[in-house]
């Protein structure tokens, strides 16, 4: 599909696919692309001219025609870029310090931290080792990126520490830059790790689900009492301390909070800027999100987009991840592709230095690649992640977000797919609305900014 | 100005086939745990 139009908020909208631009078009331009093929002139005349007049049908083909000649409309399908047959390099890894958590998240993943195997916590030697591997392996790519990571990594913060300090060695002897993340539930920050995190200018994605109920709900304490008061509490500590920046709070949603949008309000109206929620993955749980779910779900995402415009201009604005599409400076081509990168750019390393594919994949034993000290053993497989971006899946080469989405997630398609070339159908149907919600609100802000 | 016709972007995927590539830009993510970083969000770092 090389075209794709919706109407929402009032909004005829059209994405040229292949070169990323964005119309916005009145009533009949949208009805003749319905039929229009940049050739058949007198079928959308014979089909409009009727009821609309064969002047402003006319008009309309002359405006879609310099459209088409600008490759703003219908453009020729792009090829793959060379460096996708060129041997990967290793950019990031997803450091799993400590597979142990303090919380007890029905819908994680890990597994409550231990990823199906023991609890443990990644020693300095492994870590220091980590660092070196991606050094090693990112030729001549400047930018690199650790994600301290869990289970629950506030828990090993020795590591944390140890592995920072060898970082920076590293950058000055090899004029690397790293930028470092940390992920965490926020319980475990005081005052001593909010100022050592913030003077090291580590970014921080924090977990609320939003409103107190739907957080404790999925989000308990081991002892099963609520976590909420004291995240939000220890949450508005760290961020205050970096005056609002440099840091993502973030929820998932399942299908007890089909209404997430008042759980995004819920974030914004505690102060917090920077949000984001995601659907949960599950399979064969009361939370998990199925097909009966959808139109819910697609009429909360329509809501929250309006009241993410609403307060945008009316001054009082949050930023919310999905909605944030850069239409102008958006990436290349080959970062479209390639997505995540996990199994051939991206690796998450275990507390025992195992590489796997990326964080979701750890536990999945077949999907084990090596590990830091030999580095990655099974090459075919690397090769198979890195062959699977949108314009080598069925699905995706013909889906009109193949250049936002870059062809999914592995790990969800793995999970309920059996492989990564199949993508997760209830993903690419959340995933293809967001997107509409972002194309509206972008094309609205720009009118808005064009009419100032 | 066209009369039916607003276009939002001067977006151009293809001149980003022979530039683009450089590895530069942040990794991204789509699942809930890591705030999916869809890739139409980025930022491109050239
Ligand atoms: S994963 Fe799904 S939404 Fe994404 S490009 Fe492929 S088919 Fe489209
Ligand atoms: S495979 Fe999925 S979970 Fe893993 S890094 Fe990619 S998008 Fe994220």
């Amino acid at each position: 599909m090389n075209m794709h139009r919706f109407t929402q908020n009032g909004m005829h909208i059209v994405l040229d696919v292949n070169s990323g631009a964005v119309h916005v078009v009145d009533r009949l331009t949208y009805d003749i692309l319905a039929i229009f093929d940049g050739a058949n002139d007198a079928a959308v005349l014979g089909a409009f001219g009727g009821e609309h007049g064969a002047e402003a049908v006319r008009e309309v083909l002359a405006e879609l025609r310099q459209l088409i000649a600008a490759e703003q409309l219908f453009s020729p399908p792009l090829t793959v870029p060379s460096v996708l047959a060129s041997a990967p390099l290793v950019k990031s890894l997803c450091l799993h310090v400590a597979h142990d958590c303090n919380l007890r998240c029905t819908y994680c993943f890990a597994g409550t931290g231990d990823f199906g195997h023991d609890r443990g916590l990644m020693p300095r030697s492994v870590a220091e080792r980590a660092v070196d591997f991606i050094i090693e392996n990112s030729g001549p790519r400047r930018h690199c990126e650790v994600d301290f990571f869990g289970g629950e990594p506030l828990l090993n913060m020795d590591t944390v520490r140890h592995t920072v300090a060898h970082v920076r060695r590293r950058e000055a002897e090899t004029g690397k830059v790293f930028k470092l993340t940390l992920t965490t539930n926020a319980l475990l920050l005081d005052q001593d790790i909010i100022d050592y995190l913030n003077a090291e200018n580590i970014s921080l994605v924090l977990s609320l689900d939003g409103r107190e109920a739907v957080h404790d709900h999925m989000r308990p304490c081991a002892d099963g009492s609520g976590s909420w008061a004291e995240v939000v509490d220890k949450a508005r500590r760290v961020v205050e301390a970096r005056q609002g920046e440099n840091y993502y709070l973030r929820g998932t949603f399942t299908a007890h909070n089909l209404d997430f949008a008042a759980d995004v309000l819920a974030m914004a109206d505690l102060g917090f800027k920077q949000l984001s929620v995601e659907p949960v993955i599950g399979k064969d749980v009361d939370y998990a999100l199925t097909e009966e779910h959808l139109p819910a779900l697609f009429a909360e995402y329509e809501k929250l987009a309006l009241i993410y415009l609403e307060r945008r201009l009316a001054g009082n604005p949050f930023e919310f991840f999905h909605f944030n599409l850069n239409l102008h400076n958006g990436p290349c081509v080959a970062k479209r592709l390639m997505g995540c990168g996990a199994g051939h750019e991206y690796f998450a390393v275990t507390p025992e230095g195992d590489l796997y594919p990326c964080h979701q994949f750890v536990g999945r034993d077949e999907y084990r690649l090596g590990d830091v000290f030999a580095g990655v053993e099974k090459t075919e497989l690397r090769q198979r992640f890195r062959r699977a971006h949108a314009l080598n899946k069925a699905e995706c080469r013909e889906c009109w977000a193949r250049f936002y989405c870059s062809g999914g997630c592995h790990a969800n398609a793995q999970l309920f797919n059996g492989t990564i070339d199949q993508p997760y159908e209830l993903g690419c149907k959340l995933q293809k609305k967001r997107l509409e919600c972002a194309l509206m609100v972008q094309a609205s802000l720009a009118l808005a900014a064009n009419r100032e | 100005m066209a009369k039916h016709i607003v276009t939002v972007n001067k977006a151009s995927l293809q001149k980003t086939v022979q530039t683009g590539g450089c590895g530069e830009c942040q990794a991204s993510c789509q699942s809930a745990c890591k705030t999916s970083c869809t890739v139409g969000n980025q930022v491109c770092q050239k």
